[in-house]
């Protein structure tokens, strides 16, 4: 029987794990209140009292004007997440199997990176912005608001395969360095395995904070809305729970990519270990 | 062949941030001393953007609001995301609670900021759940007005936003440490109290370093935040730097940028002279 690691007395304990369920509470209640909200009856308003129990405001969410343009703006948000998501996985697996090393400019780079996250997003922004004009070229989605998105996920993404590949065994890939792999061969059968999980964990952050990008967005999307510009856009005009059935199915959706990632990660390691 | 490996592999992510973070960057800073009228910005060299600045009152008391909020925001959630992360490392038994735990208190950083923002409204609105709740208890007479749109919901926003940049790092540490190191204090006789203070503190101050860097950026260069749930009441430095955008003055809008990035580079830096995280990453 390990010992519990730090003494504490049974209210110490109680105290914790009261204050965890309340900040748990505090993370998710709000959401809760909007879900619940967004099935309203017809006549239902912003606030409690429930009117009635209806899926009006969903149904509304599909007619074309009742908010700009949904779907357009949701179809671009997909596209542009999966974008995002498959450059930000590649670019990251490939610096940081380059960090392994030390290269002239690592440092350099990993300061860019590490700047990339912490720079002010509206600066990002306005920078990408002011260059394009510049350059004379029209800020789109899928050039200028693309690389804006991708200085947010992919510092994320090169921290996750630090983590990974601080762990990593290097005896694995000696061996099929030996058995004579080719350095195509040890990555494709010896080391992506072996980081399929995390792997699956930056596509997960490629793609959600892509689909949630707001500030990095703002500036550089041009003409066509992204689905958080839309939704910034409906919370000055809009005063319906349409707003928050808009709420509803982006978080849903959220949560829908999120348990897809979870259950492919539990499956990999799942498939590993019955391997061994 | 394999001396060129790592250069091959570093390139596509040394392209795109020299393409769209370095390179944007070095134009904010080159049209922070362009000219500009009513129509257009106009290259040349000019101080006047630093000038209108650096001289003007309403700036230092946008700085001394956006400080503000920055300061209790960081405060706030550095005692939540520490005993967050407490309980998660040290209280909960067992590896997989903890993860499953810690994810439950990751997965909202996945979903949509500004629904969480407006997720308050139904909460914190005249005709909300909380005032209801305490007009039905008879606890005040008149709905309190202060809740939304007000400073206390900008302060909420954050909290609710950036209290998981705080936890995971410190988490992150915690995990670390070596719980021999608990265990020989607790035998040396010492309580609980004083193992925060002198064991788990001092070993978390790289997590705790990362987490208010992030807090301290994150805040310092918002604008959303504070439009969304001041409802136009408060000011910040971002927002004000939108706001020009939306004038289009660009040449002023950069100048406060570069003044803004200059200032949060030196909070980052004075707390990294504090705490060294290098060994961390």
């Amino acid at each position: 029987m390990r010992r519990p690691p730090v003494t504490l007395t049974l209210i110490g304990r109680t105290v914790l794990t009261a204050f965890f369920c309340l900040f748990v509470l505090f993370l998710y209640g709000p959401t809760l209140t909007i879900i619940i909200l967004s099935f309203q009856g017809p006549n239902g308003g912003l606030t409690f009292p429930m009117n009635g129990v209806s899926l009006h405001w969903f149904a509304r969410l599909f007619e074309p004007q009742a908010v700009g343009d949904f779907a357009g703006a949701l179809t671009r948000s997909l596209l542009l997440g999966s974008m995002v998501m498959a450059t930000t996985v590649v670019i990251s697996i490939a610096a940081g199997l380059a960090f392994r090393r030390r290269f002239i400019g690592s440092g350099a780079l990993f300061t860019l990176t590490v700047a990339s996250l912490i720079i002010p997003s509206i600066l990002v922004s306005l920078g990408i912005g002011l260059l394009f004009n510049l350059a004379g070229l029209d800020p789109t989605w899928y050039t200028s608001a693309f690389g804006a998105q991708l200085t947010w996920t992919l510092p994320f993404g090169l921290l996750i395969m630090f983590a990974v590949f601080n762990r990593f065994n290097r005896a694995w890939e000696e061996a099929a360095l030996d058995l004579g792999a080719s350095p195509w061969q040890r990555f494709r059968h010896v080391v992506l395995p072996i980081i399929a999980p995390s792997v699956v964990g930056v596509a997960l952050f490629g793609f959600t904070l892509s689909y949630d990008e707001f500030a990095r967005t703002l500036l550089t999307a041009g003409s066509d809305n992204t689905l958080p510009l839309e939704i910034f856009g409906m919370t000055t005009n809009v005063t319906t729970p349409v707003l928050y059935a808009l709420g509803t199915v982006t978080t849903g959706l959220s949560f829908l990519v999120i348990a897809a990632a979870l259950a492919a990660i539990a499956l990999i390691r799942h498939a590993a270990t019955r391997s061994e | 062949m394999k001396l060129r490996a790592p250069y091959l592999q570093a390139a596509p992510l040394a392209v795109i941030l020299a393409a769209f973070l370095l390179l944007p960057m070095i134009v904010l800073v080159v049209v922070s001393f362009f000219d500009y009228d009513s129509v257009q910005i106009i290259p040349s060299f000019v101080l006047t953007n630093y000038r209108d600045v650096l001289g003007s009152m309403v700036t230092w008391r946008t700085y001394l609001s956006t400080l503000r909020f920055t300061a209790i925001v960081w405060a706030i959630t550095l005692v939540v995301g520490f005993w967050v992360s407490f309980y998660l490392a040290f209280v909960v038994q067992g590896r997989v609670t903890q993860l499953v735990l810690f994810l439950v208190c990751t997965i909202p950083f996945l979903t949509s900021n500004i629904i969480r923002m407006i997720s308050w409204v139904p909460f914190l609105g005249r005709e909300g759940l909380l005032n209801t709740v305490l007009l039905r208890l008879g606890l005040i007479r008149q709905p309190l007005e202060f809740l939304l749109f007000s400073d206390f919901a900008v302060v909420l926003a954050y909290v609710h936003l950036y209290t998981l940049f705080v936890v995971t790092p410190i988490f992150n540490t915690m995990m670390r440490i070596d719980r021999r190191l608990i265990e020989a204090a607790i035998d040396g006789g010492a309580r609980f109290w004083q193992i925060v203070a002198h064991v788990i503190i001092p070993l978390c101050k790289p997590g705790i370093a990362i987490g208010s860097i992030f807090v301290v950026t994150l805040v310092m260069g918002d604008f959303i935040t504070v439009r969304l749930m001041s409802g136009g009441q408060s000011a910040s430095v971002g927002l004000m730097i939108s706001n020009q955008i939306s004038l289009l003055q660009y040449p002023a809008a950069c100048a406060n940028a570069v003044v803004l990035l200059a200032v949060v580079l030196l909070m980052i830096a004075a707390i990294l002279r504090i705490v060294a995280i290098r060994k961390e990453l």
